[in-house]
């Protein structure tokens, strides 16, 4: 079984978030970048599924050469390979084509990525992928196991959950409770290192959005602290001055 | 031309955020001096679909089909983009729902249109067509330009108000053609627990952590979130420690949330958990340490123990829930 596993390098989920003074770009200068959290649990579940079937795990980036520390950390958890793209990733519509472009060349029987990465927050990479395949994509799946030729996956919708058989390839975003997180161990930190990591040119892709500022919410005022004797007043204080309730 | 909102059943019926994305569509084809155009998928009967005339929609476009009946994203993906096509839609709108998110960035794939995903507010359409989005997990906004003529948006629950705008509406069916390829994933089964008010689209949220010291105390969370009519919810160790089920865990790595009022009750204020939290409208934080860092990000905060102030918050709920009716 072949599967292919998308990481994004994402700042540290304790990182400070700053923006230049024209406020276009993030700056990213003293911020940690990790792997992103959902997306250690579908390399998480993918080492699993290649392990329990004699499969291949590769693992595709597309970013500048900044991200193949964290690339390095996913082959210490167990991925086998890596293919980097190298290219700053300008938009979700731009990561998708390259990662579908891989996959045209270079087929395999899933591809996983985390539901959502924790810089741009769009879920959109997973589905835009597999629009470009025309293959199934179940983005938010809670559990994945294989039966047969099918894979059958637990899927968060409104209110609820349903069960989903797809047949392969398929796309799924990871959600929490996929698979356990695995803490790289000395053999795997040490293999990571000589594990091929293979960089290629990206394709030209139309640009069709573009970031034209960031900026940060408002702080919040002072909080409004109330003894706990007036705790009851709360419901008419959000009424009255708030009008949320 | 045309603006079209696709708006989402649950069971037959449109909830809430039908009509916030028929609301949100209305206003940009108002600026845009374009008809409003709505599309529904499923078993949806003739009295909910004109609701759809309520808030804008001079035309609904129905698509009862069998196979259709519950939601599949490939097919439905399908019968978005070809309605967009058949009323030459220049903006499509959605519901920043689970489905939503999974179907919006196909369609904008499938028309080669750009998309703007988990919008906040209304485009800036003055000069150029740009959305605002949160970013780096409730820690910054994105403003951002869709350059392509056909624009995909899907905006997130509770971030625009429902405007009453009745309309002339004539429903019209509408058959997508589906192929094979569409219709490969099976869904087998679907569980709703149809009794609670989905956490997503809650416009109150009643959160607990580790301050409750286990499940056999949350009895009283449930309680309180019952008669406000809100949403539970809970923080990460709460959920790792197999206390609550993760669908209930909101945080950067759980579900990011922004209700109208968010009560968090024995939680820390970890900056992980604020991520998921921070674009709630009024943050009301309740622990017995008046050192957690919760209360620098809340609007009101009461120190105290949840065991004693919990049972006057749910009377004062009652009482006043009773005052209103």
């Amino acid at each position: 079984m072949k599967i292919l596993v998308c990481i994004s390098h994402v700042p540290d989920t304790t990182a400070r978030i700053e923006f230049s003074a024209d406020k276009k770009e993030f700056v990213s200068s003293g911020v940690t970048y990790i792997l992103n959290p959902y997306d250690e649990i579908a390399l998480s579940k993918a080492v699993d599924l290649a392990a329990a079937s004699g499969g291949n795990v590769t693992i595709i980036h597309v970013g500048e050469a900044a991200a193949e520390a964290t690339m390095r950390k996913a082959l210490a958890i167990g991925a086998n390979d890596a293919v980097r793209v190298n290219a700053a990733a300008r938009d979700s519509n731009f990561v998708a084509h390259q990662i579908a472009d891989y996959v045209k060349k270079n087929p395999v029987d899933m591809i996983l990525c985390g539901r959502e990465s924790s810089d741009h927050n769009g879920s959109s990479v997973p589905a835009m992928i597999s629009a470009l395949l025309d293959i199934p994509c179940i983005l938010f799946a809670k559990s994945l196991v294989i039966e047969g030729a099918n894979a059958i996956l637990e899927n968060e919708i409104q209110g609820g959950k349903e069960i989903i058989s797809t047949p392969m390839p398929f796309v799924a975003g990871a959600s929490e409770g996929m698979a356990e997180w695995k803490i790289p161990n000395m053999r795997g930190i040490m293999s990571a290192r000589t594990k091929p990591l293979q960089v290629i040119e990206p394709i030209e892709v139309a640009q069709l959005s573009k970031v034209k500022e960031y900026d940060k919410p408002i702080p919040r005022s002072a909080v409004k602290l109330i003894p706990v004797e007036e705790a009851g007043k709360l419901f008419e204080m959000l009424r009255s001055e708030k009008k949320v309730i | 031309m045309s603006v079209l909102v696709y708006i989402e059943n649950v069971e037959g019926k449109f909830k809430k955020s039908a009509f916030e994305v028929l609301s949100f569509g209305a206003a940009i084809a108002s600026h845009m001096k374009l008809p409003l155009v709505a599309l529904s998928i499923g078993d949806v009967d003739e009295s909910e679909l004109n609701k759809a005339g309520k808030y804008g929609a001079s035309k609904i476009l129905n698509v009862s089909d069998d196979k259709l009946k519950s939601v599949n994203v490939q097919p439905y993906t399908s019968v978005v983009s070809q309605a967009a096509k058949a009323e030459a839609a220049k903006v499509i709108v959605m519901s920043a729902s689970f489905s939503g998110k999974a179907i919006a960035p196909r369609v904008a794939i499938k028309l080669n249109a750009g998309l703007g995903e988990n919008v906040i507010d209304l485009p800036e359409m003055s000069s150029g067509f740009v959305v605002k989005k949160g970013a780096y997990s409730g820690k910054a906004y994105a403003f951002v330009e869709i350059l392509s003529d056909v624009k995909v948006i899907s905006m997130m629950p509770n971030s625009y108000k429902v405007v009453e705008n009745e309309t002339a509406v004539t429903v019209v069916p509408f058959t997508a053609s589906l192929d094979a390829n569409d219709l490969r994933l099976v869904v087998k089964e679907t569980i709703r627990s149809s009794d609670k008010v989905s956490l997503p689209d809650a416009e109150i949220v009643v959160s607990a952590g580790r301050g409750m010291k286990g499940p056999e105390n949350w009895g009283m969370i449930e309680e309180l979130a019952q008669i406000l009519g809100a949403a539970t919810a809970c923080s990460k160790p709460v959920s790792d420690a197999g206390w609550r089920p993760h669908s209930e865990h909101v945080s950067q790595t759980g579900i990011a949330i922004s209700p109208n009022l968010y009560l968090a009750i024995g939680i820390s204020g970890a900056i992980q958990h604020l991520a998921g939290v921070s674009s709630s409208k009024v943050i009301v934080v309740l622990n017995k340490d008046p050192e957690a860092p919760f209360f620098k990000a809340a609007d009101y905060g009461i120190v105290g123990d949840a065991f004693e102030v919990l049972p006057k918050l749910i009377e004062a709920a009652k009482a006043f829930k009773a005052s209103q009716n």
